[in-house]
Formats: structure tokens, C-alpha cells, sequence
């Protein structure tokens, strides 16, 4: 079992409202991209973050700016929820020269490294190598910066992620591991993935390396909140690395086009009944946090915000071809 | 290539994968498969349905997203007698595995002095022209090539396909067995009878008398399109396939050379340090005396393949550039 709690995190109501802003954001963004791609206006593939929105929102909402993340081939949530700009992303996705990374990354490669994201990733685990590296860097320069990796549950079986929280309880590195449990890796189930030993509870692999650990309902942002809270209190203290599983669903497949026959009877029906785009306004409203009407205001201008991003990145310009032979070096001298 | 006398069928070359996998699995029940949601996905690109529902878990085998076991794993079951087929969905995941191809695949036998039979098949594909991005979308096999120990085999036509999978399943080496993501919905005719190629063996896919061209995989489409189009215009392209990279058949590329005087090498690999450069160097060292001009190589240029469709496309090579590139020599 994971370590329990000994004091709550409780966000502001200020916090509670920006949460919910930043969850229907990431859900209104990933479900415009959705159907665009469907249109066959989006380049490549994608795969979206939709039912995981309280993951990086919780998480996202106790780090600082100077903070480090690192994210996975399902990273638009986590750009969101870091506060990147959804105009930028919609160009990037679009493979436009107005992109985060000028076209030549794509929605699997989404990096802001100004504001501490250090990109999305193809590679599965890939990332986690990168925020130990952050980690460390933190800490030999004497700062109390954190770092991030989102990564999901299918990631616990590569060796990156072994080699990386050894490294970091080895160093007492301010690694913070969020594991998205969203039952499947691909269209394989954590069963397949995983031994029977760790399925209740997917934060016993970061045991043998004495991270802090904590499993938490990834459909409730409050709850990723605290567990969040306290590993980056945690980190920034010097007491070392924290893997946290939040254990939730994601309501789309695996890539858009995935045909989705793995999925059991009645599985995304109980899942669905815990959307935190659906729960939590409710529950906000239900405390008094938020009106109905502040509700309706924050759906519209998001609406508004995400249209004038697709917008943007419709109308913005592919890159110049000669691009492609630019960026590759430091000293400019770019390939052959 | 003479089909003439033998009976065959149009086939897709991801149904000639499958099929093949099939006849080798059901001929010898040492054949497995292993690799990530090959059961019930049917790989990557969909490619084995139907083998998990007819020789079940324990031959069509669902991994953990673990390349190095993944790989490592199967190279173990070979060594102890089984004859694992194992896929790696993207070549760019080979990296993961880098270490267990690298340093244990590849010198295994030779290490203990030539002393074991490591039957083993790693698949993977080459992805260009998708919009997959770097990581997605690149071609490996000249990478995997430059390692002694390993054979490397990339797959192009539909009878092609099937002959080199029945020599790489049957063989007692370990075989690197690129398919390419923009053949796999090539058709045409392939023998129905039981057949292999033999890994190290090129072909002549068409006869020519003015320019060779030299092409791999969604190259070689290309290039027998271009050798199509500069036929109407009265030049004649001859058109070899590799079809091994490692090892190579120089004797057949080079006698092509030979009888053309011109030759172009082309590749969806990066164009330094590549399958282009070897070739070429084999190719003016057997032929130099016989080359009218001196070889020309067409491949990616020197950068990560970039996203965006207009980036991507810059970098591609594709059938105009063979034209051009074969009109500088005539
Ligand atoms: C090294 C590597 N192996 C395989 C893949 C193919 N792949 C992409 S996503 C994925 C599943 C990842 O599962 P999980 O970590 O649970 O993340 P989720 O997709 O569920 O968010 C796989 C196998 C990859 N991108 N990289
Ligand atoms: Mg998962």
C-alpha cells in the first residue's frame, strides 16, 4: 500500500476555479483536435489526453515556473496544464512555421524549454532519463527547482525508468515520477504489462528505490493536488524522489483511429460517470466556489479561445522547405 | 524476374507477411512471435491478424514495452532452441534495444568460437513520408548493417517478401528484417509455391541498357516508375534490388554496373556513412574501369526527418529526383 497522507493539501477556491479552467481547456483543445483530424486537416498521428485532464492539471497546479516537466507521446494535457499557449500548440499540430517548434516537431514533440517543458516524447519512457538529468542539474547548481516526468503506466516496464529512479534515490535527486494510469498501454491491458503483484497498486516499483510514494484517483484533481503538494514539498526539501500513480481512464483510444476493441462491457460507462470535466463543475457549484453562470461564461470563452487557436493555426504558413536543413547545430553549421 | 512457367497470385505485401509468418509458424512449431500488442492489434501496422486467434498466447506473444528484453529475451530462446520472430514496431525503437543488438545479438556465435546457431528474426519497419516526425520516421537498416554479426534483409515487392522470410525464419543466423511502411499496400504477382531467396542474393527487377539503378524498398517503386517514364523517352534503366544489404551482392550490382557504365544507388537512409556509400564504393572498386561516370548516390539529406508536411517533403526522395538524377549521366 502507499504511504498515507499525513496532511491534506487543500487548494484555494482561487486554485479550484483555475483547475477547472484548465481541465475544460485541455478537454475542449483535445476534442477540436479530434475532430479536425478526423477531417483530415492534422498531419500525422495523435493521441489524446481526454479523461486525464485532473492527472497533469493536479499535478501541474502546485509546481512554480521555474519547475521542470517532461511528458510522453500523450502531451498536449501537460503542455495545457503548464500553461503553454494553445495558439502555438494548434500551429505546432498543424506542423506550421508558427509552431512551438516551427513544424518540425508535430504533437508528439511539443516542447516549450523556456518554461521548464522539456518536451513530449515518441519514445515511451524516454522522458524520464531527461527530468533525472534536470533533477540533478537542479541540484548542482544549488536551486530548489523540481522535476516533473508524466509518463504512463506502460512506461513501468522499460528499463529508462528503472535506471532513472535507481539513479535518483542513489543522489537524492528532486525527481517527481507521475505515473497515468489509464489501465492500458496501447491496447494491452495492465495485466499483460504487468505483474499480478503490482496491480493494485503500480507505485510498488518505485519501493526498492525508496521513493515516496502515493496512489490517488486520477478522475479527482483535488486528490492529485495533495499527493502532488507533498512530493514537491518533499523535493524541494532534499528528501528525494516521489512516484505517484493516478489511476484513471482515458475516454478516447489509444490513437485517433484506434478501432478500441480491447475495451470490456461497461468499462468506459463507470469511467465516464467520474469525467472530472463533468464532476467537478458540479461539485465547485454545489460548494458555492462558482455560479452556474461563471460555469457558462468559462465554457464560452474557452470555446472562443480554443476556435481563435485553430483559427491561427489554419491560417498560419507551412514552413519555408529550406527549414528543413536549419536548426541542427549550435554553431549553425546545419547538415551537409 | 521469370514467373513465367510457375503459378502465382496477386498479393499486398502485408498480406504476403502474414501469410508466410502463417506457413513458417504452422511448419515448424519452434516459430514464435514476440513483441508489443501482436495479439489482438496484430502489430503495428495490423499486419498479423488472425495468427493470435490460430496458434494463441503462447506463440503469439504480447511483451511489456521492453525492447531490450523484448529483443534480448528472444535471443535467449534462440540460443535454447527456439526460433523466436520477433517484431519491433518502429526502427527507431531499436535504440532502446541498442545493446542487446549491438553487443549480444551480433556476437554471440562468434564470441564462443563459432559454436552456436542463433535462429533468430527481428522485424521492424522504415517509416518515411508519413508526417511521423524524427523519432517515427526514419530508415535504419544501413545503421544495424555496419555491425559485423548481423544480417540485414529489407523487404520490397511482394515476392520478394515471401522469399526472404522463408530464408530469414529458416536461417540459423540472427536476420535484421526491415519491411518499409509505404510498401506495405504494394500488390503483384507472387509464386504460390514454397520458395526462398537466398540472404545475400540481389535481383534484377528489370533489364536495361543505358543507366543502373540501384533501390531499396519504396526506392525501388520509385525507381521503376522513373525507369518507365525514361523508357518512353528512349533511355533504358536497368533496376537491381538489393535485397540483402548485409551481405551484400556486389557481383550482381557490379555486373549491371559493368554493362550499363552508369550508376545510380538510391536509399531512403541518410545519405552520409550510409547504404548508399557502400554500395557506391563496391561498385567503383569492381566496375572503375568499366563506369563511364562516376557513381551517384540519392538518399535523405543529413538531418532528422522534420514534421511538418512541407519540411518533410523537401527531404523526400522521390521519383522525379531518380529521373533527374539518372539524366545528369545520360
Ligand atoms: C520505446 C517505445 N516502444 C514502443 C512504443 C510504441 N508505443 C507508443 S505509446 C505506447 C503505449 C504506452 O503506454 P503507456 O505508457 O501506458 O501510455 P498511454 O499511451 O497509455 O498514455 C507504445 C507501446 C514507443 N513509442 N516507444
Ligand atoms: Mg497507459
Amino acid at each position: 500500500m502507499s504511504e498515507q497522507a499525513d496532511q491534506r493539501a487543500q487548494p484555494t477556491d482561487e486554485e479550484r476555479v483555475e483547475m477547472l479552467e484548465t481541465m475544460l481547456r485541455i478537454r475542449e483543445f483535445e476534442s477540436r483536435m479530434r475532430d479536425n483530424f478526423a477531417d483530415a486537416e492534422i498531419p500525422g498521428f495523435l493521441h489524446l489526453y481526454i479523461g486525464q485532464e485532473a492527472m497533469a492539471t493536479g499535478v501541474c497546479q502546485v509546481l512554480e515556473d521555474r519547475d521542470y516537466l517532461t511528458s510522453t507521446h500523450r502531451g498536449h494535457g501537460h503542455c495545457i496544464a503548464r500553461g503553454l499557449d494553445t495558439t502555438k500548440m494548434a500551429a505546432e499540430i498543424y506542423g506550421k512555421e508558427t509552431g512551438y517548434c516551427n513544424g518540425k516537431g508535430g504533437s508528439m514533440h511539443i516542447a516549450d524549454v523556456e518554461a521548464g517543458m522539456l518536451g513530449a516524447n515518441g519514445i515511451v519512457a524516454g522522458g524520464v532519463p531527461i527530468a533525472t538529468g534536470a533533477a540533478l542539474s537542479s541540484k548542482m547548481r544549488g536551486t530548489d527547482q523540481v522535476a516533473v516526468a508524466f509518463f504512463g503506466d506502460g512506461a513501468l516496464s522499460e528499463g529508462a525508468f528503472h535506471e532513472s529512479f535507481n539513479q535518483a534515490a542513489i543522489w537524492d535527486l528532486p525527481l517527481i515520477g507521475i505515473v497515468e494510469n489509464n489501465q492500458y498501454g496501447e491496447m494491452s491491458g495492465i495485466d499483460e504489462q504487468h505483474p499480478p503483484s503490482t496491480h493494485d497498486d503500480l507505485t510498488i516499483y518505485g519501493e526498492p528505490y525508496g521513493a515516496h510514494r502515493e496512489q490517488v484517483d486520477g478522475m479527482d484533481v483535488e486528490a492529485v493536488y495533495d499527493a502532488a503538494a507533498r512530493a514537491v514539498e518533499r523535493a524541494r526539501h532534499g528528501e528525494g524522489p516521489s512516484l505517484v500513480e493516478c489511476v484513471g481512464y482515458r475516454f478516447e483510444g489509444h490513437h485517433e483511429g484506434d478501432s478500441e476493441f480491447y475495451r470490456d462491457d461497461g468499462e468506459y460507462e463507470h469511467w465516464k460517470s467520474k469525467d472530472p470535466v463533468e464532476t467537478y463543475p458540479e461539485r465547485l457549484i454545489d460548494e458555492g466556489v462558482l455560479t452556474a453562470d461563471e460555469w457558462a461564461a468559462m465554457q464560452a470563452d474557452v470555446e472562443t479561445e480554443i476556435d481563435e487557436a485553430i483559427e491561427f493555426a489554419r491560417e498560419s504558413p507551412m514552413p519555408d522547405p529550406q527549414q528543413a536543413y536549419e536548426g541542427l547545430y549550435a554553431d549553425g553549421g546545419d547538415s551537409r | 524476374m521469370s514467373l513465367a512457367s510457375r503459378e502465382t497470385e496477386e498479393m499486398a505485401v502485408r498480406d504476403v507477411i502474414n501469410q508466410t509468418l502463417d506457413e513458417e509458424m504452422e511448419r515448424d512449431e519452434r516459430v514464435y512471435i514476440q513483441g508489443i500488442d501482436v495479439h489482438g492489434r496484430g502489430g503495428t501496422s495490423n499486419i498479423l491478424k488472425g495468427l493470435d486467434e490460430k496458434y494463441g498466447r503462447e506463440r503469439v506473444r504480447n511483451t511489456p514495452i521492453s525492447e531490450v528484453s523484448i529483443v534480448g529475451s528472444a535471443l535467449g530462446a534462440a540460443a535454447t532452441g527456439m526460433r523466436p520472430v520477433v517484431e519491433i514496431m518502429y526502427c527507431g525503437f531499436l535504440g532502446v534495444a541498442g545493446d542487446q543488438l549491438l553487443n549480444q545479438v551480433a556476437k554471440m556465435r562468434y564470441m564462443f568460437g563459432g559454436k552456436l546457431d542463433l535462429p533468430l528474426v527481428i522485424r521492424t519497419k522504415n517509416v518515411m513520408g508519413a508526417n511521423a516526425a524524427a523519432q517515427h520516421s526514419q530508415a535504419l537498416h544501413h545503421w544495424l548493417a555496419a555491425i559485423p554479426g548481423l544480417k540485414v534483409v529489407c523487404t520490397s515487392t511482394p515476392e520478394d517478401t515471401k522469399g526472404l522470410f522463408k530464408a530469414a525464419i529458416r536461417s540459423n543466423d540472427p536476420i535484421m528484417l526491415f519491411e518499409h511502411g509505404s510498401v506495405y499496400n504494394e500488390t503483384g504477382q507472387v509464386p504460390v509455391e514454397d520458395y526462398t531467396f537466398e540472404i545475400g542474393e540481389a535481383a534484377v527487377e528489370r533489364e536495361g541498357e543505358d543507366v543502373t539503378v540501384v533501390a531499396t524498398q519504396a526506392q525501388l517503386w520509385n525507381a521503376l516508375e522513373a525507369a518507365e517514364q525514361l523508357g518512353e523517352e528512349g533511355i533504358s534503366v536497368e533496376v537491381v534490388n538489393p535485397r540483402t544489404i548485409s551481405p551484400l551482392d556486389t557481383e550482381t550490382i557490379a555486373a549491371s554496373a559493368r554493362k550499363t557504365g552508369r550508376c545510380v544507388v538510391v536509399d531512403d537512409t541518410p545519405l552520409s556513412y550510409g547504404t548508399q556509400s557502400q554500395i557506391a564504393a563496391d561498385v567503383s572498386e569492381e566496375a572503375f574501369f568499366d563506369l563511364d561516370f562516376p557513381v551517384q548516390r540519392l538518399g535523405i539529406p543529413d538531418v532528422p526527418t522534420p514534421f511538418s508536411p512541407s519540411l518533410e517533403n523537401e527531404i523526400l526522395i522521390d521519383t522525379d529526383d531518380i529521373v533527374d538524377a539518372i539524366l545528369t549521366l545520360a
